[in-house]
């Protein structure tokens, strides 16, 4: 199975690098961004078949190393 | 006494660390690889400063999951001293041994000059040799070095002192950090006053050839506390 995760700052939590990002597309002349939160996304291949299962290890895997929940929010995919 | 001196790779401040763990307590520490289980017994665990994984994923993040961190987090359980500086501080808020992130830069620079701080804490075994409210020169060298915690969370640090360092003006008025901390924190201890967490590089002064020895009380505190 493979598996795809979004991990996202936590509203509230200052961005400075989406700030600059914004700020950059402003220079390039794309009007009306009015704001840019940066991420990470990652794709995972698992041996694993069970899609109930993948998930959850997936989610083990976002809470032990993949996204800090202090700051950041996570969201799997999971797919054949 | 002995001290510890945890290596990852990458990490670039741990012979600094060594240099000025001897100065103070008359012998070397033992330099331990992260890939390590076991520690010797101790009496002060320093992880040092430097780009451990190089920053991957975030920083601090693999290197707080390195084989040897689960022996770090059980003696810092069972009370032993454990000192985080710049990267360290990282490891130590990704370890879950101090609350809170330590983000990027607010101005997004790379931040590399010495920075005064105050000592807001000086009753603990890392900072007894400072005077309360002392204001202290030290290096810091960071690209990530913006503490965040929940208000909750910064609140409960103030109310219980658990501010150990807070960035500021050479008059100590804090309201410029150098990295734009939540309340200009620039160190924070645990609730049980036995691990540290700071972005400045004490180890970095700890020589008067090498600049200045206002990091050197620190080393030296911990020599007469823990001996």
């Amino acid at each position: 199975m493979k598996a795809r995760i979004h991990i996202t700052l936590k509203p509230g939590v200052l961005d400075p690098q989406g700030k600059a990002i914004a700020n950059a597309l402003g220079n390039l002349g794309f009007q009306g961004v009015d704001s840019v939160r940066q991420g990470k996304f990652l794709e995972i291949d698992l041996a694993e078949s069970d899609p109930a299962k993948a998930r959850a290890d997936v989610n083990a895997m976002c809470e032990g190393l993949l996204a800090n929940l202090v700051i950041e929010d996570y969201a799997v995919e999971v797919s054949e | 006494m002995t001290a510890a001196v945890i290596v990852f790779p990458g990490s670039n401040c741990d012979r600094d660390a060594a240099v000025a763990i001897e100065q103070a307590m008359g012998k070397p520490p033992v330099m331990v690889w992260h890939r390590e289980t076991a520690l010797p017994d101790v009496d002060l665990i320093v992880l040092p400063g430097g780009f451990s994984f190089g920053d991957y994923l975030r920083a601090g993040a693999l290197a707080a999951r390195s084989p040897i961190m689960g022996e770090v987090v059980a003696r810092a359980n069972a009370g032993v001293a454990v000192l985080g500086i710049c990267n360290g501080f990282q490891i130590l808020t990704e370890s879950g041994l101090l609350p809170g992130a330590i983000l990027r830069n607010a101005g997004l620079n790379f931040v590399c000059r010495t920075v005064p701080m105050r000592v807001e804490n000086n009753r603990s075994k890392f900072t007894d040799q400072y005077e309360l409210d002392e204001v202290v020169h030290i290096p810091v060298a960071h690209h990530d070095g913006n503490y965040r915690a929940g208000p909750d969370t910064l609140d409960r640090l103030e109310g219980e002192g658990l501010v150990a360092f807070r960035y500021c003006d050479d008059a100590g008025e804090p309201g410029d950090s150098p990295n734009g901390a939540a309340r200009d924190i620039a160190g924070i201890l645990n609730d049980t006053g036995n691990v540290l967490g700071m972005m400045p590089h004490p180890e970095r002064v700890a020589d008067p050839q090498l600049g200045g020895t206002d990091g050197a009380k620190m080393f030296e505190g911990l020599a007469k506390v823990l001996a």
